[in-house]
C-alpha cells in the first residue's frame, strides 16, 4: 500500500496546483538554459554556416565576431591562390535597422561573393542570391516574406529566398546580399554628408572595396595550421582556423552572457530547492498526528520517510514534466531562440531529484522526532 | 473470577518522573497492576493523575522510570527496554484505540484496517480480506470503501476498533474510546469491546471519564496523583 500516493490522490487539487506553481518555475529554469543553448548555437551557426576552414582577418584583430576587422577585397584572390585552399571568399558583417510594414527591422547583413564560400547553405523556402544586385536572403525571423521588397540604405532589395536559424549571438536575425551590395550599404552615406566629406577630399583614397574577412575552405590533405602559418607571414593579416574561431565566439562574446545565465540558474534551482522544502514542510507539519499514529500502530521509519520523499519526488518530477509540457508549447513565443536538448531535460531531472530528496530531509526530520505519545489524547 | 487466567499484563513497581528538582513531577508512583485474560478495565481519575501515563508506559511508547513491565508473558522492560524494535513490539503485541478515532484520513475504512496488517507482513490479499471481516463482524462491511470523512462517530470508532484488532493483539489500549459518541453508541462500542476481548482472549485497559459506562468494566482503577488504587479499595 503506497500511502504517499493514496495521500496525493486524496489531496488531489491542493497536489495539482501544488505541482502547477512549481511547473512555473521548472519552465523557467528551463527556458534559462534554453535561451543560452539558443544564445551559443545562434553564435556558433554563423561561424559554422560558411563552412570554411581558415578565417583571414586584419593582422591583431580576433575578428570578424569579437572584434572589428577591414582588409582589403582583394585579399581573397591572394588567399585563393595559397597553396592547399581549395575556395576562398570575401565575407562582410553588419548590423542594419529598417523600415519594413510600419515595423523597425534589425538585421545582421552578411555580405558574400555568390559562386564562393559565405552564402546561405540551405534555403528553406525560394532560392538563393542570382543577380548581381539587390536580392535579399532573410532569415524567417525577420517576418519577411518571399516576394517582399525592404529598403537597404538607399537602395531597395527583393526576398527571394528563405533560412532557418541564422541568427547572430545578439539575435538578429541574418539576412544574406552580395558583397558588393554589402560594400555598398557599409560605405554609402546620405547625400549630405557624402557632399562634405567629398568636399573636405576625404575618402577619395580609401577603398570601398574592404571585407571583414576572407574565409577560404582547404583541400583535404591541407592542415589548416600551416596554411594560417603561411597566411600569417603577410604582416598585415591574421588567421584562425574554425575551432579557434569557435573557442573566441564562447570564450569571449557568450562567456559573459553563459556566467549570467548560469548565475540565474544556480538562484533559480535554489529557490526551487527552498521552495519544495517549505511545502514538503508544511505537508508533513499537516500531517503530524497522522505520523504519530502511524509510529504508534507500528509503522517502522523506512514508511514514514517514503511517505515523505516520495511526494518530494512526485511533486518535483509532476512540477518538472508540466514544465517541460509548458515550455515545449511556448518556446516559440520566445523573442530568442530557445534551444532545449534531451541531454538539458534529462540533467534537470536529475539535479530536481537531488534537491527533492535534500529538500525532503526538513520534513524527514520534523517526522522522525514526532512523539507518537501525541497521538493518544485530545 | 479471572483469577485462573493468564496475565497478560503485569507492571511492578513502576514509577515516571518527569523534571529534576524543583520541577520534578511524580506522574507514576510505585504501580503495581495485573490485568489478565479477557479482563476489561477502566482507569480513572483526575486530569493530570497520570493515566495517560500510564496508558503510555504499557503501550511502550515512553520509558518508566523504573519498574518492570511484562506483556503478553515476556518482560519487556526491566530497568530498561529488553526490545530495541519497541514499534514491532506494539505491532505484534498491542491495540490501540483513540478518543477520536484517528484513522489515517487518505485512507478508506478497509485500507486503514488493512495497513496494520501490511504492516506485519501480510500479503495485500491476505490484509483486504482480513480487513473485510473484520469490519463485516463489527457491522460496518457496508461502509468499507468509504474515507474516514464520510463515516458517522460511530462508524468510525467501529473501524478504528477494527484497525485495532487487525493483528489479534493480547492487549488493547483504549484512550477515552467513547468521549465522542452519544450514550447509547457508547454502551454499544463498550458492549462490543467485551465480547471481543472474551472471544479473541484479549485483555481491554481504558481511561475513561465516562461513568455512564463504569458498569461495562470488570475493574476500575483510580489514580490520583500517581498512586493506583481499585476502586474496591482493593490492591490492584
Amino acid at each position: 500500500m503506497n500511502l504517499a500516493y493514496r495521500d496525493v490522490r486524496h489531496n488531489l487539487f491542493r497536489f495539482v496546483l501544488t505541482c502547477l506553481g512549481l511547473s512555473l518555475l521548472m519552465a523557467v529554469v528551463l527556458a534559462m538554459i534554453g535561451i543560452y543553448n539558443g544564445l551559443v548555437a545562434d553564435a556558433l551557426n554563423i561561424v559554422k554556416a560558411p563552412q570554411a576552414d581558415l578565417w583571414v582577418v586584419e593582422a591583431g584583430t580576433q575578428g570578424p565576431f569579437a572584434e572589428a576587422s577591414k582588409i582589403p577585397g582583394s585579399t581573397r584572390d591572394a588567399v585563393a591562390r595559397l597553396h592547399g585552399v581549395a575556395d576562398a571568399g570575401g565575407i562582410t558583417y553588419q548590423t542594419v535597422e529598417a523600415s519594413h510594414a510600419g515595423d523597425t527591422l534589425r538585421l545582421y547583413v552578411i555580405g558574400y561573393q555568390p559562386g564562393h564560400l559565405g552564402g546561405p547553405q540551405t534555403i528553406a523556402e525560394g532560392r538563393g542570391i542570382t543577380q548581381t544586385h539587390f536580392e535579399l536572403v532573410a532569415d524567417r525571423k525577420t517576418g519577411l516574406a518571399l516576394g517582399d521588397r525592404i529598403r537597404l540604405g538607399r537602395d531597395s532589395f527583393a526576398v527571394v529566398g528563405l533560412v532557418e536559424n541564422t541568427m547572430n549571438s545578439g539575435g538578429d536575425p541574418a539576412a544574406f546580399v552580395t558583397l558588393a551590395d554589402a560594400q555598398t550599404l557599409q560605405s554609402q552615406l546620405a547625400p549630405p554628408a557624402q557632399r562634405v566629406q567629398t568636399a573636405r577630399g576625404a575618402g577619395l583614397l580609401e577603398s570601398a572595396d574592404t571585407v571583414a574577412a576572407v574565409i577560404a575552405r582547404l583541400e583535404p590533405a591541407a592542415d589548416p595550421r600551416d596554411v594560417a602559418q603561411t597566411v600569417r607571414q603577410w604582416k598585415h593579416l591574421g588567421a584562425l582556423t574554425q575551432d579557434e574561431q569557435e573557442g573566441i565566439l564562447i570564450g569571449s562574446v557568450v562567456d559573459r552572457a553563459k556566467r549570467q545565465i548560469g548565475l540565474f540558474l544556480g538562484i533559480l534551482l535554489t529557490v526551487s530547492a527552498v521552495v519544495i522544502a517549505l511545502i514538503i514542510y508544511t505537508m508533513t507539519m499537516e500531517k503530524l498526528k497522522q505520523i504519530a499514529t502511524l509510529k504508534l500502530i507500528g509503522a517502522p521509519d523506512r514508511t514514514i520517510i517514503g511517505l515523505i520523499v516520495q511526494q518530494s519526488l512526485a511533486l518535483g518530477m509532476v512540477g518538472w514534466s508540466f514544465g517541460l509540457i509548458l515550455i515545449l508549447l511556448f518556446k516559440d513565443f520566445f523573442p530568442r531562440r530557445v534551444v532545449l536538448e534531451p541531454v538539458n531535460a534529462a540533467v534537470l531531472a536529475g539535479i530536481i531529484v537531488v534537491v527533492c530528496v535534500a529538500a525532503s530531509g526538513l520534513g524527514v526530520r520534523a517526522a522522525l522526532k514526532v512523539d507518537p505519545a501525541t497521538a493518544i489524547g485530545g | 473470577m479471572h483469577g485462573d487466567r493468564m496475565p497478560l499484563i503485569e507492571i511492578s513497581g513502576v514509577s515516571k518522573h518527569f523534571g529534576e528538582g524543583d520541577t520534578r513531577v511524580d506522574a507514576l508512583r510505585d504501580i503495581d497492576l495485573t490485568v489478565r485474560q479477557g479482563e476489561v478495565v477502566a482507569l480513572l481519575g483526575p486530569s493530570g493523575s497520570g493515566k495517560t501515563t500510564l496508558l503510555n508506559v504499557l503501550g511502550c511508547i515512553i520509558d518508566p522510570t523504573q519498574g518492570r513491565v511484562t506483556l503478553d508473558g515476556e518482560l519487556v522492560f526491566d530497568g530498561r527496554w529488553l526490545r530495541g524494535d519497541l514499534r514491532r513490539l506494539r505491532l505484534d503485541k498491542i491495540g490501540f484505540i483513540f478518543q477520536f478515532h484517528n484513522l489515517l484520513p487518505f485512507l478508506s475504512a478497509r485500507d486503514n484496517v488493512a495497513l496494520v496488517l501490511t504492516l506485519a507482513g501480510k500479503s495485500k490479499v491476505e490484509a483486504q480480506a482480513r480487513a473485510a471481516e473484520l469490519l463485516d463482524y463489527l457491522e460496518v462491511g457496508h461502509r468499507a470503501g468509504a474515507m474516514p470523512a464520510l463515516l458517522s462517530g460511530g462508524e468510525a470508532q467501529r473501524v478504528a476498533i477494527a484497525r485495532a484488532l487487525a493483528n489479534s493483539p493480547r492487549i488493547i489500549l483504549a484512550d477515552e474510546p467513547t468521549a465522542a459518541l452519544d450514550s447509547k453508541r457508547a454502551g454499544i462500542v463498550m458492549d462490543l469491546l467485551r465480547k471481543l476481548a472474551a472471544e479473541q482472549g484479549a485483555c481491554i485497559v481504558a481511561v475513561t471519564h465516562d461513568e455512564k459506562i463504569y458498569d461495562r468494566f470488570d475493574r476500575l482503577f483510580h489514580l490520583r496523583d500517581g498512586v493506583l488504587e481499585s476502586e474496591e479499595g482493593e490492591e490492584p
